[in-house]
C-alpha cells in the first residue's frame, strides 16, 4: 500500500543551503532515487540529482541517505522504519554544484594518473593467454562501477585532507587490477607507494563497507598491495638478500 | 547575445555520445591525429553501455573452432530478416573479431576458456557460442576499458555537456551549440566534422531498459540538419525486462540468462516457447525439452531450445500468453533458472543478474523464477550513413552506434550491438578523420544560427508560466505506449501521430522553473524536442510499412511481404519543416554476400571448413 | 577541489563524532574496546599468575611452549620439569621484579601477531582511536597530520614476521591438544589414553588459532597472492592453497574474535581445573 513520507533534501549549492522537507507519496517496491523523481515532477521540478542507469550498473547516483553512503537507486524505501523521516545529502568528501550533486572530477583526475595496461608480448601463435582462474581477482575489480562511495567514505579524503598524499580506495583498487593482472608488463610498486599512498590507508574497511558492488577492496585489493610493497621495501630479510644476490 | 562571448572550444572532430561506441570513434580519431572532444550529458564512463550484459559477438572460434564471419554475417542477415545494409553486415562479421582482441589489449579482461582465449557463449539468433563476455557486465567492461584507454590518448573530454543543435557553414558542419549541465552555460564547439553517437529514443516509451539519456537527441540533431533517418519502425522489445516491482519495470535481464539454461514458463507451468517456433527457424530449433537439454549440454547434432529464438519471437510469444491469461502475477511471464542450474553457477555466470533481483525486487533468482516481460531496447533504425565511412549525406556529419541505422535491419541479434559499437566506432573515426584531411578550408558557423540555438534553449527558463516538462514527457509515454507499441495498427498509430503534434505543440510553450544551473526540470525540457521528433518519427515510419517483419508487427499488416523486402522507409526534414517519409527501393546487394546469406546452414558450414583448411595449408607451406 | 576550510556544504555535521546515522553504530567500537580491553587485562593479569597453568594433561595455551619452568619453586599448578624444553632451571639473569612465569617467554609473540593482525588494526584504529569509530562519522581524534601506515605505524609492516612464529605455535599447540587425550604422558612414557572436556577445549583451541593463523592476509600473499599467475593453466599447489587460505582469510574477523574468546576460555578452563574449582569430565575417572 502506499503511504505518506517525510523527506529531509539538501537544497543548496557552494554558497550555503539547508534541509528542504517533502512530504510525498511512497509506492510499494520504490527505491529512494523513484522518490526523489516524485518530488522532482511534484514539488521540486529543479531538484538536482545525478543519475543514469537506475539499476545499480553506472554508479552515478551516489549520496547519504540518513547518514549512510549509498546508491539511490538500490535503496529500496522498505530497509527504512515506518514513519521514519529520510535524510538524503549530497556525498560529503566531494565539493558541492547543487542539491545532491557533487563535482567528482578529483576522482577523474586520479583515474589519469595511472599509467595505462601494458600487455606483455602476444604468444607465438599471436593469441594473449591467461586463465580463469588467475584473472578471477581481477575481474573482481573490474566490477567497480564508479559510484566513488567509498572515496566519499574513506576518512583519509573526507576528513582529514588526504587528498594530496592519497588516492583512495578506487584508484587503489584500480591499480590492484592492473598490477595483479596477468599480462600487464609494468612495475606498479613504488608508485602505488610513493605516489598514490597505500600506506595512507589505515585499513578501517569503511570502502568495503558501503561498496555497492561488493567487492571485498580492502582484503582484496589494499592489502595484497600493501603486501606487495613489504615485498619491496620493508622486508628485512628480503632487503638482506637482495642486498647478496644483487636481484631487484 | 553577442556570440564572441560565448565559451568557444575548437576541435578537429567532435563526438557527441561516450558510449562504446563515441569512444571508439573518439579513440580512432585522436590516434588519427585529430584533436578530439568528447561530449557527454553523463560523467564519463556512466553511459548506457554499462547496462548491456550479455556480451559481444565476432566470430573468433575460440568457443567452437567452426565459427567464421560468413557464419557471423548469415545469422545477422536472417536476425535482421534481410533488411540489414549488406555491407555493413559483412564489415561487422568481418572485423569485429579484431575489434575485440583490440580490446584485451587495451585491458579488458573477458572471461576465459579452458586454453586460456576469450571465452564465448551462446545468444539467441547465433550458430555457434559466440559472445565475448564478462559474467554478464560486458558493457562495463567495454565501456572502462575504451575509458582507461582513451584518456591516455589526448582525448578532450567534457562531462555533463549536452549537445543542442548542429550548427553548419553552407552544407557542411561546422560545430555544436552545447551547454554544460552544472553551470548551465552555453558552449560553442567549433569542429569540421561530428560524430553522433548519441543511442536511441527509448525514454519516449515508459516501460524501457533505457535510461534518461536515451531520448534520441542524435536523431534529431541529424534530421534538423538535414541528414535522413531509415528503418525506425524496427524497435526492438527486449522479451525479458523486469516487470516487478512498478519502479524497475523494464530493466533488463540479460538473454544471457535463457543462453545459460534458462526458461519460459506461463502461470500453468507450461514451457510456452515451443508452441512459437516460427517456420523459418524451425529445422535450426529443439522440438523437445529433451533435445533443448542435449544442447545445453554442448551435445552434437542437438538444436539449440526455442527460448532462444529471436528477440522478436519471444517478445511476441510472451505478450500473446498473458493476453490468453496465462501471464504470471504482475503480468509477465516466468523465466527459470533456479530448477536448471546450481546456486553457485547462477551466481557466478549471472553475478549481476542474482545482484539485481536480490536488491530490487527481493527475489533470489537461485531459488525462484524471475517474472519478465518485455521492455523497449533498442532501436535498429536510426541516421542513415554510408556503410565504409559512417558519413550521413551531410558533409562532415557521421554517426555510428545504436544511433546509425543499417546493421541490424529488422531486428538485432543480442551480442551484435557491442560488436557494432566498436567495428563502426572506429569506422566513423577514420571517416571523419579522412573528411577533416580532405577538407582542409576553415568552416565557421553561422552566427545567427548560433544565437538562435542559444535563445530556443532559454526560452523555457524564460517564459513566465507554461506546461511542466514532466507533465508532457509523462503524455508522450503513454501515447507511445499504447498506441507504438510491440504490436501495432493503423487506427492506432494514426491516433499515435495526432498525439505526439499535438504534444508537440503544447511543447512550444513548456516552463522549467529555477535557474539553469543543474536544472533537471530544464534539461527535460530541452530533451522534450528529440522525444517527440524521434516519436513522430517511429510512428509516421511504422504506419508507412503495411508489414509485419522483425521488430516491427502489424495487426493489419499479418506476415512479411515481399514487396517490402526490397524497401526502407526513410525520413528527411522537408522544406516546410514538416516530416517528409518515404519508401527508398533498396540497392542490389552483392551477389556473393547474396549467395552466402541466403545458403543453407551445412553447404556454408562446409565451405568454410574448406576454406579453413585451404589457409592452412598455405601456412604450412 | 574541497579542503576542510570550506564549512561542510551538505548539511554534514563537523563535531567529535559527527555523523547523520541513525543506526547505533556506536556498538561496535564499545563492543571492540570492552572485549580486547577484558581480554588484554585478563591475558595480563594470567600470564603474572606463573601457576595453576597445567593440569595433567592440559597446559594453557598461555603458557605454551613452557621454555623454561622453576623447578626449585614448588608452583600450585604448574607443569612438571620434562615438560619445558630446557629444563626446571629458571634461568639466573631474570629480573627480580617479574614473577617467574614461564608465559613471559612466549606471550609476546601471539600478542604481537595479534597486534599488527590487518583485522585488528581495522578494529582498534576504529574502537580506541576513532580513526575513524564509524563509516561517515568524523574521526574522534581529528589530527591534521594523519600520516596513516606511513610514520611510526610504519613497523605495521612487520606482520609477517608475526606470522611466522604464529605458525610455530600451531604444531606446539596442536602436540599440546594431542597430549591431552593421553594421561600422565605419551603411551612410551607410560600415559593413559582418554578424553576429557578439557581434551576437547583444547583440540578446538588450535583449530580456531589454525583458522585465524592460516588465513592471516601476510599468509596469503605469501603463500600465492605474490604472483599474478598462480595456476598459469596449470592445477598448481600454490593455486590450490591460495584457494583454502582464501576461504579462511575471508573469514578472518570471525577466527579472530572466535580464537580470541577461547584461547582466553582455555586457560580458564585449565586454571580453574588445576585449582580444583572446576572438576574435568573425563574418561579417566
Amino acid at each position: 500500500m502506499s503511504e505518506q513520507r517525510t523527506f529531509r533534501v539538501w537544497r543548496g549549492d557552494k554558497d550555503g543551503g539547508e534541509f528542504a522537507t517533502y512530504e510525498t507519496k511512497v509506492d510499494p517496491g520504490m527505491v529512494v532515487l523513484d522518490v526523489i523523481h516524485r518530488i522532482q515532477a511534484e514539488q521540486a521540478n529543479d531538484l538536482a540529482v545525478r543519475w543514469n542507469c537506475k539499476a545499480g550498473k553506472c554508479g552515478s547516483c551516489s549520496m547519504e541517505i540518513n547518514g549512510k553512503p549509498r546508491l539511490s537507486c538500490m535503496t529500496r524505501m522498505n530497509v527504512f522504519a515506518p514513519g521514519e523521516t529520510i535524510t538524503l545529502q549530497p556525498v560529503k568528501t566531494f565539493p558541492l554544484i547543487r542539491d545532491l550533486v557533487t563535482d567528482v572530477s578529483w576522482n577523474y583526475e586520479q583515474n589519469q594518473r595511472v599509467r595505462p595496461f601494458k600487455p606483455k608480448p602476444r604468444g607465438a601463435d599471436g593469441k594473449m593467454r591467461m586463465y580463469q582462474e588467475d584473472v578471477d581477482r581481477v575481474q573482481e575489480f573490474r566490477k567497480c562501477i564508479e559510484c566513488y562511495l567509498c572515496q566519499n567514505v574513506c576518512h583519509v579524503l573526507r576528513d582529514r585532507d588526504g587528498k594530496a598524499a592519497f588516492t583512495g580506495p578506487r584508484f587503489l583498487l584500480r591499480l590492484a587490477s592492473l598490477e595483479m593482472h596477468p599480462l600487464d608488463d609494468d612495475d606498479r610498486i613504488p608508485e602505488i607507494k610513493d605516489e598514490f599512498g597505500s600506506g595512507m590507508c589505515n585499513i578501517t574497511k569503511c570502502c568495503t563497507d558501503v561498496c555497492p558492488e561488493h567487492i571485498k577492496i580492502t582484503d582484496n585489493a589494499i592489502i595484497p598491495l600493501k603486501e606487495r610493497v613489504v615485498d619491496r621495501y620493508y622486508d628485512p630479510l628480503k632487503k638482506l638478500f637482495r642486498v647478496f644476490t644483487g636481484s631487484k | 547575445m553577442d556570440v564572441n562571448e560565448i565559451q568557444t572550444i575548437e576541435h578537429d572532430v567532435v563526438v557527441i555520445g561516450a558510449g562504446g561506441a563515441g569512444l571508439r570513434a573518439a579513440i580512432e580519431c585522436s590516434a588519427q591525429g585529430m584533436n578530439t572532444g568528447l561530449i557527454m550529458k553523463s560523467l564519463l564512463g556512466k553511459a548506457h553501455t554499462v547496462m548491456a550484459e550479455g556480451g559481444m559477438a565476432a566470430a573468433l572460434g575460440n568457443a567452437d573452432s567452426r565459427d567464421h564471419w560468413k557464419i557471423h554475417f548469415r545469422d545477422t542477415m536472417r536476425g535482421g530478416k534481410f533488411l540489414n545494409v549488406w555491407r555493413m553486415a559483412e564489415l561487422h562479421a568481418r572485423e569485429a573479431p579484431d575489434r575485440v582482441n583490440e580490446l584485451e589489449e587495451w585491458g579488458a579482461v573477458f572471461d576465459r576458456t579452458k586454453d586460456g582465449l576469450i571465452n564465448q557463449r551462446n545468444f539467441g539468433g547465433h550458430r555457434y557460442p559466440r559472445l565475448a563476455h564478462v559474467g554478464d557486465r560486458t558493457g562495463l567492461e567495454l565501456i572502462r576499458t575504451l575509458q582507461d584507454h582513451g584518456i591516455h590518448q589526448g582525448i578532450h573530454t567534457h562531462m555533463e555537456c549536452t549537445a543542442l543543435e548542429l550548427l553548419k557553414d553552407g552544407d557542411k558542419i561546422a560545430g555544436v551549440a552545447a551547454y554544460w549541465r552544472d553551470t548551465g552555460r552555453f558552449v560553442l564547439l567549433k569542429c569540421k566534422a561530428v560524430i553522433l553517437a548519441t543511442g536511441g529514443a527509448g525514454k519516449a516509451w515508459r516501460v524501457t531498459s533505457n535510461s534518461w539519456e536515451y531520448t534520441g537527441d542524435g536523431l534529431a540533431m541529424a534530421y534538423d540538419a538535414g541528414a535522413e533517418l531509415m528503418d525506425v519502425e524496427f524497435t526492438q522489445f527486449h522479451p525479458t525486462g523486469m516487470v516487478w516491482p512498478l519502479s524497475v519495470r523494464g530493466i533488463l535481464v540479460t538473454e544471457g540468462v535463457r543462453g545459460d539454461g534458462g526458461i519460459l514458463k506461463n502461470s500453468e507451468g507450461k514451457r510456452f516457447m515451443f508452441d512459437y517456433i516460427p517456420e523459418r527457424f524451425a529445422p535450426e530449433t529443439a522440438d523437445s525439452e529433451e533435445e533443448a537439454a542435449r544442447w545445453l549440454e554442448g551435445a552434437e547434432g542437438a538444436r539449440r531450445p526455442p527460448e532462444l529464438l529471436t528477440r522478436d519471437v519471444v517478445a511476441r510469444a510472451i505478450t500473446a500468453e498473458v493476453k490468453a491469461g496465462r501471464g504470471s502475477p504482475h503480468g509477465g511471464a516466468f523465466l527459470d533458472i533456479a530448477s536448471r542450474r546450481p546456486a553457485e553457477f547462477i551466481k557466478r555466470k549471472l553475478p549481476s543478474m542474482y545482484h539485481q533481483f536480490m536488491e530490487l525486487a527481493e527475489v533470489d533468482i537461485t531459488k525462484e523464477p524471475m517474472e519478465v516481460g518485455p521492455t523497449l531496447h533498442y532501436f535498429m533504425g536510426g541516421i542513415r550513413v554510408d556503410a565504409e565511412s559512417q558519413q550521413t549525406r551531410v558533409p562532415g556529419l557521421f554517426a555510428c552506434g545504436e544511433c546509425a541505422a543499417g546493421l541490424h535491419g529488422a531486428n538485432r541479434l543480442g551480442g551484435n550491438s557491442l560488436s557494432d559499437l566498436i567495428v563502426f566506432g572506429q569506422r566513423a573515426g577514420m571517416g571523419a578523420t579522412e573528411y577533416v584531411r580532405a577538407n582542409p578550408g576553415s568552416v565557421a558557423p553561422d552566427h545567427d544560427a548560433v544565437k538562435e540555438a542559444f535563445r530556443r534553449a532559454t526560452a523555457p527558463l524564460n517564459r513566465e508560466s507554461g506546461e511542466s516538462p514532466y507533465a508532457l514527457h509523462d503524455e508522450l509515454q503513454d501515447t507511445m505506449g499504447a498506441n507504438v507499441g510491440i504490436v501495432r495498427v493503423e487506427e492506432e498509430l494514426k491516433k499515435g501521430i495526432d498525439d505526439v503534434a499535438a504534444i508537440q505543440k503544447r511543447a512550444e510553450t513548456v516552463k522549467a522553473h529555477g535557474s539553469s544551473q543543474y536544472n533537471p526540470g530544464w534539461n527535460q525540457a530541452l530533451s522534450l524536442r528529440s522525444l517527440l521528433v524521434s516519436a513522430e518519427a517511429v510512428a509516421r515510419a511504422a504506419l508507412m510499412r503495411q508489414e509485419s517483419r522483425g521488430a516491427h508487427t502489424r495487426l493489419d499488416y499479418e506476415g512479411e511481404r515481399d514487396e517490402w523486402l526490397d524497401y526502407n522507409v526513410v525520413i528527411r526534414k522537408s522544406k516546410d519543416g514538416s516530416m517528409d517519409v518515404e519508401k527508398v527501393k533498396r540497392p542490389e546487394p552483392d551477389a556473393e554476400l547474396k549467395r552466402i546469406a541466403l545458403s543453407e546452414l551445412e553447404p556454408l558450414e562446409e565451405e568454410v571448413t574448406a576454406e579453413r583448411a585451404k589457409t592452412r595449408e598455405v601456412a604450412d607451406v | 577541489m574541497a579542503t576542510r576550510d570550506l564549512p561542510a556544504l551538505g548539511g554534514h555535521p563537523e563535531g567529535f563524532a559527527g555523523s547523520m546515522r541513525t543506526d547505533r553504530w556506536w556498538i561496535e567500537p564499545v563492543l571492540t574496546v570492552l572485549v580486547l580491553g577484558a581480554f588484554g587485562v585478563y591475558a595480563t593479569w594470567a600470564a603474572f599468575q606463573g601457576n595453576h597453568y597445567y593440569a595433567d594433561p592440559y597446559l594453557s595455551p598461555f603458557y605454551s611452549p613452557l621454555i623454561f619452568v622453576d623447578s626449585a619453586a614448588a608452583v600450585p599448578g604448574g607443569a612438571p620439569e620434562h615438560h619445558a624444553w630446557f629444563g626446571g632451571h629458571w634461568p639466573a639473569w631474570w629480573p627480580a621484579f617479574l614473577p617467574h612465569s614461564p608465559a613471559f617467554f612466549i606471550l609476546a609473540f601471539p600478542g604481537a601477531f595479534r597486534f599488527t593482525c590487518y583485522y585488528y588494526r581495522k578494529a582498534y584504529y576504529r574502537a580506541f582511536t576513532g580513526s575513524p569509530p564509524g563509516c561517515a562519522v568524523v574521526p574522534t581524534a581529528k589530527s591534521r597530520r594523519y600520516k596513516g601506515e606511513t610514520a611510526w605505524l610504519l613497523f605495521q609492516n612487520l606482520h609477517r614476521y608475526a606470522m611466522f612464529f604464529a605458525v610455530l605455535f600451531i604444531p606446539i599447540l596442536g602436540y599440546d591438544a594431542l597430549l591431552s587425550f593421553w594421561k600422565g604422558g605419551l603411551p612410551w612414557d607410560g600415559g593413559q589414553f582418554g578424553i576429557g572436556v578439557g581434551s576437547l577445549v583444547l583440540t578446538i583451541n588450535v583449530i580456531l588459532l589454525g583458522g585465524y593463523t592460516f588465513g592471516c592476509h601476510s599468509f596469503r600473499h605469501l603463500i600465492g597472492g605474490k604472483d599474478d599467475c598462480m595456476s598459469c593453466g596449470k592445477a598448481t599447489m600454490r593455486l590450490k592453497l591460495w584457494k583454502r587460505v582464501t576461504i579462511l582469510n575471508m573469514k578472518h574477523q570471525n577466527f579472530a574474535w572466535f580464537s580470541l574468546f577461547w584461547v582466553g576460555f582455555t586457560d580458564v578452563y585449565v586454571r580453574l581445573v588445576s585449582q580444583g574449582i572446576w572438576t574435568d569430565l573425563n574418561t579417566w575417572g
